[in-house]
């Protein structure tokens, strides 16, 4: 640690760098680190600008209002986000539904059962790759087309957790296959060298290893869902609602879309009410992560 | 670490199976639920009424919605914004009850809707008119025509002072102000000025707040905006209303230019289409006429023009010829 190289930019101190080669590299070792903090900085600066932005915008409109109350459109100061909040509740409950069990079941036949060599265990883990990177208002035309008419759901809070399923299932594959192969192989050898058939390998051991990673997995996934707008909106979410979901058949609307709604009204309360109703988003967004953290703590074991 | 292993075993069977059978069960429920929720009969208006649409019209069917379901709390009403084309899409693959347009239905809506058999109502419920704005300071312009409006915003345009708009203006900086890409009024200006929705030049000060352009226009000389008309007819002290020429004149907007449709090509009649089998139901029925019959009230209160007097008389009409079906 030569005090005297650390204070000079990287740039300048070209010559130096070269110079300093030989005996370990500190001013490297700073640039590298200092540019850890920097890209981290990126992340949480513009976060907490966001926040904060959000929380002084929304802060008059942010009490029992937003959640006890439904939209109005004539009268502001009686709006409130009632049935945006049930329907994201519902609807994010019933993705959830959908896709963990479909999502983690194929990521166990890929990783425990499938045949890496076959040509069509490959070509479904390309697609799935590939999903993935599919627009998510592309789920939307696929949705109204296939799952609203041609199935005949309709536009109800089935249709739009099926389309989220979807769109967030390559993400909850991806994922449990990464936490599936983080166990090692070791602990599967052994269990099937006990006698244990396959499936008792991948439910005893195999499985419980991964909850920590697929849990982290799945509210990844189920966060993206929650923040969709474009796909519900092309699904007829609704921007007028008066009532909340009261099962999978009814309308919905979810708050991104009725953020969208008061953020496009000119009047200067309803702003207000859109940043308080992108607070409430992040705070349930916040409960969902807490939940992954709690769930990540409990299950997590060390090999 | 070894406990939590033997919980989450026995955890897993009976979520897994709940979650199977809440699986079956929901989607099993899917079909016979799914007629439900309207048309119910009783004593008390009860049912769901669903409207879609155009995003401009959506505030008066909201408004009218939402004093609807004071007097009858038994019906419920949901708005949706698809869009004028994607309500019109919606509502002939007969999803919808009712459609709410910014202009008149198109004939390859009209042969899609005859397809399905879905016979429909029209009615005019309110007039819909933009106003191009200047600041009071501004002394030079009147009046300006359609193509010099095309010319200012027209997409990569690079008219920045006023004199390059009309060579008879004084060298004064022009500065846009304008509405933000997300709503009806920037989609009807630049279909109405550029010839296609969403076409315009991108280097001005967008608001979805209208009142950030009226201060915006207001405080700089060489400053242009625009937004619906009741807008500028709040902010008069502060503002100077353009008259526009398309061609046969200069005429400034007021309610009666825009409700003759002299005023062109920035005002434009608002529609809403009831389906007929719809209309059968009571729900529906009392809700298109509550509709129209407080139309006056409702434009007024969504900061809409209101019916001129033959427009309401038509629109009268219409509902009489309903209530004797």
């Amino acid at each position: 640690m030569t005090s005297d190289v650390i204070p000079r930019a990287p740039a300048a101190g070209a010559p130096e760098t070269r110079r300093l080669k030989g005996r370990g590299t500190p001013l490297r070792e700073r640039f590298f680190h200092l540019s850890l903090l920097a890209s981290l900085a990126v992340g949480v600066i513009f976060l907490v600008a966001l926040l904060a932005y959000v929380v002084v915008e929304g802060w008059p409109r942010l009490d029992s209002r937003i959640w006890s109350n439904f939209p109005d459109i004539i009268n502001p100061a009686n709006a409130g986000a009632q049935s945006a909040i049930m329907g994201t509740i519902w609807i994010i409950g019933f993705t959830a539904l959908y896709c963990l069990p479909t999502g983690i079941l194929t990521a166990i036949y890929l990783e425990e059962y499938a045949d890496p060599l076959r040509w069509y265990n490959r070509a479904i883990e390309i697609n799935i790759q590939n999903l993935a990177a599919v627009p998510s208002i592309v789920y939307g035309i696929l949705g109204l087309g296939i799952i609203s008419r041609g199935l005949g759901f309709g536009q109800t809070v089935m249709t739009a957790a099926l389309t989220l399923s979807l769109l967030v299932l390559p993400i909850v594959i991806i994922s449990s296959r990464e936490a599936i192969r983080a166990v090692p192989r070791s602990i599967r050898d052994a269990s099937l060298a006990l006698g244990a058939t396959q499936w008792q390998t991948v439910r005893r051991q195999v499985l419980p290893a991964a909850v920590p990673g697929m849990a982290t997995g799945a509210i990844l996934a189920l966060s993206r869902a929650i923040g969709e707008a474009a796909p519900l909106l092309l699904l007829g979410g609704l921007t007028f609602i008066t009532f909340n979901p009261t099962g999978a058949q009814s309308a919905f609307t979810v708050l991104p879309i009725q953020i969208f709604n008061w953020i496009s009204q000119s009047r200067a309360e309803f702003t207000a009410l859109a940043s308080a109703a992108i607070v409430v988003l992040l705070v349930i967004l916040l409960a969902m992560n807490s939940l992954a953290i709690w769930l990540r703590n409990r299950y997590a074991r060390r090999w | 670490m070894k406990s939590s292993t033997r919980s989450l075993r026995r955890a897993t069977a009976p979520l897994a199976l709940t979650a199977a059978v809440a699986l079956t069960v929901s989607a099993c429920g899917g079909s016979d639920a799914g007629s439900g929720g309207s048309g119910k009969e009783g004593e008390k208006l009860s049912g769901t009424i669903r409207v879609d649409g155009s995003s401009t019209v959506a505030p008066l069917s909201t408004a009218a919605a939402q004093l609807f379901q004071a007097e009858n709390p038994g019906v419920k009403v949901t708005v949706g914004t698809s869009g004028t084309g994607g309500g019109f899409e919606k509502f002939c693959a007969g999803e919808t009850d009712i459609s709410d347009a910014s202009r008149a239905i198109e004939d390859d809506e009209k042969a899609a809707c005859e397809k399905k058999d879905i016979a429909y109502e029209e009615f005019q419920i309110a007039n819909d008119g933009l106003s191009v704005v200047v600041s009071k300071d501004n002394d030079f312009a009147e009046c300006l025509t359609v193509d010099q409006l095309k010319k200012i915003w027209a997409p990569g345009s690079k008219v920045n002072n006023w004199n390059q708009v009309d060579p008879k203006f004084p060298s004064e900086k022009l500065e846009l102000f304008g509405a933000g890409t997300d709503s009806g009024t920037f989609d009807y200006f630049t279909e109405a000025v550029n010839g296609e929705e969403g076409k315009s030049r991108t280097d001005y000060s967008p608001s979805e707040d209208d009142n950030v352009t009226v201060q915006g226009v207001s405080g700089s000389k060489g400053g242009m905006g625009y937004f619906g008309l009741s807008y500028y007819e709040e902010n008069k002290d502060k503002l100077k209303v353009l008259k526009i020429d398309d061609g046969d004149g200069c005429v400034e907007p007021s309610s009666k230019t825009v409700q003759d449709g002299t005023y062109k090509p920035l005002s434009r009649p608002l529609f809403i289409y009831p389906k007929a089998s719809s209309l059968k139901k009571a729900e529906v029925e009392a809700y298109v006429e509550y509709y129209v019959k407080n139309h006056a009230d409702i434009a007024e209160k969504a900061q809409f023009v209101p019916l001129n007097s033959e427009q309401e008389a038509e629109l009268n009409k219409a509902l009489e010829k309903l209530q004797g079906q």
